[in-house]
């Protein structure tokens, strides 16, 4: 801060001027104090002197007083107390304004000396007749505990404070409402704003009386209320709605808050559900026509109610084109909702004015406008052509940025629509000098790769951006790494010097770990199984989907509850902004099933919807509880998740991490359960500590009982506190396990308590694969908060009882299944004969089929049937007297594609009969 | 909550500063001044976070106004809170100037005591707050008991936007709708999007405390009166055109919103003087006023040849007046001819545009304009981003159509009538953003 000394003299003349005895030279004075004050002067050393013109009559001048105390008070703490004296008696003054002035001052004077005498006159206040003084009071309450939040709880003014709640005068409820909601918040575990149906209906009736700012207090605090049942919610929207023709925008997001919220209670069928619907579109509308930074506002929270219901806003998309005059903020603003709004309904009016933007003057927008088109293309399916060709005619244009842009996008456009518009590829090769930003680079170079035989000189074009490699970014040397490694395997004979050189740049002459790594497994890949290579490299890319610039499930829910907010500007939950712990509760939207419980899952429904994209960013795993509220977005094949957008184009991810200096071969590599931990999977383990689970430990183990496989946790409470309210959710997993059931925590759970149950699953869930094969990520949710872990079952658990297979069909099969799909390999050391084998292996659902005895050696062929019907057939051959056995696997019907890795199972197996 | 609130002139020196809440730090002011105010580029966000405080701001001329916080607030609130903070100093000492403001400090000092409370906005009606705030010193002092607690009472209550004892030898009232009609044509003469947004402003003298009721030819209320008698289709179709779709309003505090929600109707009791009772936003059926045809024809790389056609759209014996055309130029225009059938034209090279004006013009007429411009030559790639061509004007009648249809008043206590409330209806239409693109 800008400090300016006074000079003495300046200060000499003041405190001269202070102690007149003239009230008009007096008021002067302290007028010039105040001014000093405010530029930043540092004015503190005429403390007691305005101190002493504080004992006043005239008002103006008590203010002006009053207004330096405030400021100055904390640095010179002894000589506040000078002014108690005058502040207790102002707190007895007929005049209701200054009873209110004096201690609505008080309440700022953050000295602990003064807020000692502050709590009698408080308390007489916040009883006080007038209700001007009790609004000032109920206030102070708010500031007091900011000071000191003890004394608060000790002197009973939280009591008083909710007895305010039902006073007679609206401005005092709406007051109270705020000081509470605001305590409250510091405090996330109590029950100070115990609202239920009749505070609600209190508040209710304040909220056609009170001001406009009332109105927000009241409505923000219902926003926090969660109504019993359907009905009530009902009655509480009906009376919300009016708000949505208040002057005040801040009333009408407020109210829009409350109704967004609620709404997710109405069963959908009901009427009610879709007149409400039809009321919010206007007024969401209406906002646009306010003050530009309004409209701001309101921009980035219509984002959000457009992600959460479409359905509102889809016929007005004319009221989001951009106007030439709009500030660039909200230009951007308006574009965004424009993209999220286009269907192909309106997209021939949406790329029209989508054309015009892409000439304006703002760098930024213009760029937005371009990208928007190629985000249309991927939208709306039917406009992907003229999308095209709208991006070919702006390429044309030569504008630089315009160019790079353009080309960034027709990259997405190819991954959507492979082999339909690669007849462009030669005009975006013409600007191939003009692009100097990294991320159109990769984008342009990626083509090139990706397209290899289709261009006559793409090797000629790669080599030109080899030259200056070390000065190129990250993203365009991996680019250019996977590009040239593509050439290759494409046309191997001229380009071989090429990939060379690449191989070399990226793993001898670069110091990115990345890079190297990526150059290495490439190399690894090619020297030793070109075929291999080919399939890992040049394998078919999963199709984008515009769900990737969807704000995840979760957040979009919490930004919900905080529509109007800061939080729904920064589209960025409280936490992430706000200090301390004030506003780090984690807001959820209630549950449709009419239940109180916000945030109940049921076992049962969680597993009836498909749950959206699962990021791949292992701290969003939030939106596993939410399943049910997720809109059922996935379509066709495994979602691409954002990592896949970013950079790494080939997929190169988990199974060929893994693989670098890793001794097996890589076809097991992925999905392999090593022998000695699925030994350890069989007796419990700890799958989440306590530590990270603010006291709650949970281990575990899988079992199969009378065909029903049973998840066995045992829930120890090593918190404090009481824990209620247990539920459990699985992410999608590679055998579509799902709770068959809710999770049965019957009775709370006491501290130290340990509690076994038994959770029975079902194999009809979502399926996705994950890395192991065998790895589960299961949420559990309480009272306290939400918790995530993951762990890994035995495969065992999923054979089923039905697994044995016809002698004939076995032969058939065995017979028919190639032999890449062969797995061979030895278990060591098991001390027991064929016919043992044979029984404990039938115990675990692996029947045998046939044996035959051949040299000495037992032949034992045995079927497996997964719970997804997938067949795995063995051969065990054991040499009597040799504790080595050898498993030769097949898969079933050679079609598993991957979704099951066969050696694994029966590593799992013998493992499990070893122990046995 | 609002943490604190600064104002600064243009060169972001502090001219206000007042802190609410102990959070916020004593180098907050300057990080708004350093990060904002004096920022190399154009200012991208009306919100802006610098270390984790956030700063909301709005500009009246030349004056910043910026609130700041380091929580979750509500930030329409604030926005809400700003306006209003510029509405009541204008209230109090008109336009909001460094000069304004520096002379008046003590007052707005006071004035941010009384309407923020630890960051809490409360009442901030000028109505009320003019009661007890005064320039000319408190009256405090020197007022009685009752006068006191009636100021309270007001300020903290059920109407806190009027006082009680108001007497006027004349009951009077003004009622004016004011609309602006905004357009986006395409140069083909497609509606883009065109809606109209009006105001309904009063400026009531009426004595006591007056219960009124406000009526227009609002299409769901004629509807609804319709169907509640026995009518034809005949008398609903004649009604149903004098009838207007109303897309949304809202209104003043001062209406009862529970009754227009349930019933439809606009009941309240009005403030003192002048205020916007409400504002409304229609879609359908809207008369533009104007019609601008554009041709732009580029002659070579070194000449654009423009004409322009305005034809007005609206009764023959009605005038429209205030009429502006502007057709934006290149900006590297060296010379412009102009000629036009009717008012002058003149080339702006300060602001790149030709600037056409007409004072008045009376209904269903047209006018032409046509100018050779003249280019530098230059090598810029980039092509001109042909802005629109903007409108201006002024006409006597309301483009949505609305109609008042009533205004009643009653007061019970005192012995004045509906009847004998003089009452004045003035309808204005303006151009708001009424653009041609060519």
């Amino acid at each position: 801060m800008l400090c300016f000394h006074v000079c003495a003299g300046e200060i000499f003349e003041l405190k001269a001027e202070l102690n007149s005895d003239k009230k008009e030279k007096k008021k002067e004075a302290v007028k010039k104090v105040i001014a000093s004050m405010t530029v930043g002067k540092d004015v503190s050393a005429l403390f007691p002197d305005v101190v002493n013109c504080m004992q006043t009559d005239n008002l103006e001048l008590k203010k002006l007083v009053y207004l330096y105390l405030m400021n100055y008070a904390k640095s010179q703490p002894d000589m506040a107390i000078m002014a108690v004296n005058t502040f207790v008696k102002d707190c007895e003054d007929p005049n209701p304004l200054i009873r209110a002035l004096a201690v609505r001052t008080m309440g700022c004077i953050r000295v602990d000396k003064i807020t000692e005498y502050l709590c009698e006159p408080l308390r007489k206040c916040l009883k006080d007749e007038d209700p001007y003084v009790r609004k000032t009071a109920a206030v102070c309450v708010a500031k007091l505990h900011d000071i000191n939040a003890q004394l608060v709880e000790d002197q009973g003014f939280l009591d008083t404070l909710k007895d305010l709640i039902s006073d007679s005068n609206p401005m005092v409820v709406a007051n109270a409402v705020a000081a509470l909601s605001e305590i409250a918040e510091s405090h996330p575990n109590s029950n100070l704003l115990d609202l239920n149906p009749q505070s609600i209906n209190k508040l209710l009736t304040a909220l056609n009386e009170c001001t406009e700012w009332g109105q927000i207090f009241i409505l923000d605090c219902l926003a926090n209320y969660a109504p019993r049942d359907d009905r009530e919610s009902q009655s509480i929207c009906e009376r919300v709605t009016p708000r949505l023709s208040h002057a005040n925008s801040a009333v009408v997001l407020s109210a829009v808050k409350v109704l967004m919220k609620f709404m997710e209670m109405l069963p959908k069928d009901l009427d009610y559900y879709g007149t409400l619907l039809k009321k919010l579109a206007p007024p969401l509308v209406t906002l646009l026509s306010a003050e530009p930074e309004l409209q701001y506002v309101a921009l980035r929270n219509i984002n959000l109610i457009v992600q959460k219901r479409p359905e509102i806003l889809k016929h007005e998309m004319k009221v989001f084109f951009v106007k030439y005059n709009d500030p660039i903020y909200v230009k951007l603003e308006k574009l965004d909702i424009m993209i999220r709004l286009a269907s192909q309904a309106n997209i021939a009016q949406v790329l029209a004015e989508l054309k015009e933007y892409a000439t304006e003057v703002d760098v930024d927008f213009v760029r937005k406008a371009v990208r928007a088109i190629g985000r249309c293309a991927i939208k709306v399916e039917q406009s992907a052509e003229r999308c095209v060709s709208t991006l070919l005619d702006l390429i044309q244009t030569k504008v630089n940025y315009v160019v790079q842009e353009a080309i960034v996008v027709i990259k997405d456009i190819f991954r959507k629509y492979p082999n339909k518009y690669e007849s462009v590829i030669a005009t975006l090769c013409e600007n191939l000098d003009s692009l100097d930003e990294p991320e159109a680079r990769a984008a342009m170079i990626w083509i090139v790769g990706e397209y290899a035989e289709r261009i006559d000189n793409a090797d000629e074009l790669l080599e030109s951006f080899l030259e200056g490699f070390h000065d190129e970014s990250t993203q365009v040397q991996l680019q250019l790494l996977t590009a040239i490694v593509k050439l290759f395997l494409k046309k191997p004979t001229e380009t071989q010097e090429l990939v060379q050189q690449v191989l070399s740049l990226a793993t001898q002459d670069s110091d990115n770990p990345d890079l190297r790594d990526r150059g290495y497994i490439y190399w690894r890949l090619l020297s030793t199984d070109p075929v291999a290579a080919k399939e890992v490299v040049l394998a078919e890319k999963p199709l984008i989907s515009e769900e990737t610039d969807l704000i995840e499930p979760t957040l979009l829910e919490e930004l919900i509850c905080h529509i109007g907010t800061l939080a729904s500007v920064y589209h960025k939950p409280p936490s992430a902004f706000v200090e301390g712990s004030r506003g780090v509760m984690h807001k959820r939207l209630p549950a449709r099933t009419g239940s109180p419980d916000v945030g109940t899952i049921a076992g049962g429904s969680g597993t009836e919807t498909a749950p959206s994209i699962i990021p791949s960013q292992g701290d969003l795993l939030g939106d596993l509880l939410n399943l049910d509220l997720a809109p059922p977005t996935t379509t066709g094949p495994p979602p691409p998740t954002s990592g896949m957008q970013m950079g790494g184009m080939d997929l190169l991810g988990g199974g060929l991490d893994s693989l670098v200096g890793s001794p097996m071969p890589p076809r097991h590599a992925s999905g392999l359960v090593p022998w000695h931990s699925s030994v350890d999977d069989l007796c419990p383990q700890v799958w989440l500590p306590a530590m990270k689970a603010k006291g709650l430990e949970i281990s575990g183990t899988f079992a199969r009982r009378a065909g029903v496989i049973q998840m066995e946790l045992t829930l120890t409470n090593k918190a404090m506190s009481v824990m209620t309210d247990f539920a459990i959710q699985f992410n999608r997993n590679s055998f579509g396990l799902a709770p068959a059931g809710p999770l049965q925590v019957l009775s709370p759970l006491s501290p130290n308590q340990t509690i076994e149950v038994s959770l029975p699953l079902s194999t009809v869930g979502p399926v996705m694969k994950m890395e192991p094969l065998n790895n589960l990520q299961v949420a559990v949710k309480n009272n306290i908060d939400v918790f995530y872990f993951s762990c890994q079952y035995p495969i065992s658990m999923l054979f089923v009882e039905d697994g044995k297979m016809e002698r004939q069909v076995f032969l058939a099969t065995w017979k028919d299944i190639p032999n890449e799909n062969e797995s061979q390999f030895q278990i060591k050391d098991c001390h027991l004969n064929s016919d043992a084998a044979s029984n404990k292996l039938q115990a675990s659902n692996i029947f045998t089929i046939a044996k035959r005895t051949v040299e000495g050696q037992d032949m034992l062929y045995m079927s497996i049937k997964l719970s997804n019907g997938i067949w795995v057939l063995a051969e065990l051959r054991v040499q009597t007297g040799n504790p080595n056995y050898t498993v030769s696997t097949e898969d079933g019907w050679g079609t598993t594609g991957g979704a099951v890795d066969s050696p694994s199972c029966v590593y799992v197996v013998c493992g499990s009969c070893y122990e046995v | 909550m609002i943490g604190g609130l600064f104002i600064y002139n243009h060169k972001g020196e502090v001219l206000i500063s007042r802190v609410y809440r102990d959070d916020i730090g004593r180098h907050a002011v300057d990080a708004f001044r350093v990060n904002v105010i004096h920022a190399r580029q154009q200012v991208r966000s009306p919100v802006t976070n610098i270390a984790r405080t956030s700063f909301f701001h709005v500009k009246r001329s030349n004056i910043w106004l910026a609130a700041v916080t380091k929580q979750n607030v509500n930030a329409a609130m604030v926005f809400e809170f700003l306006y209003k903070m510029c509405d009541v100093m204008a209230a109090y000492f008109g336009k909001i100037s460094e000069e304004n403001i520096k002379n008046n400090f003590v007052l707005i000092y006071e004035l941010l005591d009384e309407i923020l409370d630890f960051g809490y906005p409360q009442n901030s009606e000028t109505g009320a707050l003019k009661t007890f705030i005064t320039q000319q010193g408190i009256k405090g002092q020197h007022q009685t008991k009752e006068e006191q607690s009636q100021i309270t009472s007001q300020v903290t209550g059920q109407i806190g936007w009027r006082r009680e004892g108001i007497k006027y030898r004349r009951n009077e009232l003004f009622l004016d709708v004011l609309e602006s009609v905004n357009l986006l044509m395409s140069p083909q003469g497609q509606v883009l999007s065109a809606h109209v947004s009006g105001r309904v402003v009063m400026k009531s003298y009426l004595s006591g405390m007056p219960e009124c009721k406000f009526g227009m030819n609002d299409k769901i209320v004629i509807d609804k009166a319709g169907k509640g008698g026995v009518t034809d289709d005949v008398a609903k179709s004649t009604t149903g055109k004098q009838s207007i779709a109303i897309d949304d309003c809202t209104f003043n505090q001062c209406v009862r919103l529970s009754k227009f929600d349930s019933e439809r109707s606009i009941s309240f009791i009005p403030p003192d003087g002048e205020y916007e009772l409400m504002r409304y936003r229609t879609t359908k059926d809207i008369i533009l006023p104007f019609r601008v045809i554009p041709l732009v024809r580029e002659v070579g790389r070194t000449k654009l040849e423009v004409k322009v056609v305005i034809k007005s759209n609206f009764k023959p014996s009605l005038l429209a007046q205030k009429i502006e055309v502007r057709i934006p130029t290149p900006l590297n225009t060296s010379g412009v001819q102009v000629i036009c059938m009717k008012g002058k034209a003149k080339y702006k090279a300060s602001e790149n545009a030709i600037v056409w004006k007409i004072k008045r013009m009376a209904g269903m007429k047209e006018s032409q304009i046509s100018a050779e411009i003249e280019l530098l030559p230059t090598n810029d790639k980039k092509k001109w981003a042909r802005p629109p061509i903007s409108m201006n004007f002024e006409v006597p009648f309301a483009p949505s159509g609305l109609k008042v249809r009533y205004l009643k008043v009653f007061e019970s206590k005192l012995n004045y009538s509906d009847h004998d409330v003089i009452k004045w209806v003035r309808y204005i239409g303006r151009s708001g953003i009424y653009e041609t693109r060519c």
